[in-house]
């Protein structure tokens, strides 16, 4: 009925997150993504990628189902208070389980890229251009 | 339907993005984390449909398959638009110029 805006909810904070710790990175200047090319705006970069796909995407299926329309109230089951309830519990239940699952996914990929640029930062160390630098 | 009509773009632009790697120049990057995070939040709607009302997991009908192109037209016009608004070969550029 609404489930995404969960993850649309989510991915505006995350957006706004990502302008910060981005002005942040540019003021101070990240030495370590400089060394593994992985700064934490980058990496927010992907979960807001992800969220605002899922959510553009998901919102073309409710308005395709007829549970979104372009004028107010916006949502179908606003429209009868019998459907507010079980909207109320979908948004809390599927919304909210699609908003963890996507930022669990995330935490998974931000952690293989980490463990990643750990493991090529030492051959960066060894190479030929870096000796006797 | 749509589901797997979304995961399987979703597959395909990842692959494409990792044939091109490691330099993300058309942003195909973007149109599989889009893609992504759609296939997600769709199977997680999915699951849970299936284990509390039960019934098919998949529905299978013109009308969702419709709705699948219908999907993936809609992430390739954004990923479509992202691109010329970058435009990372110049091209609307030199377009505009002569």
């Amino acid at each position: 009925m609404a489930c995404f805006l969960v993850p649309m909810g989510e991915a505006v904070v995350t957006t706004v997150v990502q302008k910060v710790v981005k002005n942040r990175e540019t003021k101070v200047g990240d030495g370590r993504a400089a060394s593994t090319g992985l700064s934490w705006s980058r990496r927010l970069s992907w979960l807001n990628k992800m969220l605002w796909g899922g959510t553009a995407l998901l919102a073309l299926e409710h308005v395709w189902h007829g549970e979104v329309v372009p004028w107010p109230p916006f949502l179908t089951a606003m429209e009868n208070p019998a459907d507010i309830a079980p909207m109320l519990h979908e948004i809390a239940t599927i919304g909210v389980a699609m908003a963890v699952t996507v930022t669990a996914a995330w935490g998974v990929m931000v952690l293989i890229a980490e463990l990643k640029a750990k493991a090529s930062m030492p051959r960066v160390k060894e190479s030929p251009a870096s000796r006797g630098v | 339907m749509w589901l797997i009509m979304t995961a399987l773009a979703a597959v395909i632009a990842t692959a494409l993005w990792y044939v091109k790697g490691p330099e993300d120049k058309y942003k195909l990057g973007l149109l599989s984390l889009f893609l992504w995070g759609a296939t997600l939040m769709w199977l997680v709607d999915h699951v849970m449909a299936y284990l509390t009302e039960g019934g098919e997991f998949l529905e299978i009908s013109l009308d969702a398959t419709l709705l699948g192109l219908a999907v993936i037209v809609l992430a390739l016009f954004v990923w479509e638009i992202v691109l010329l608004i970058s435009d990372p070969k110049g091209v609307l550029k030199k377009a505009l110029k002569g």
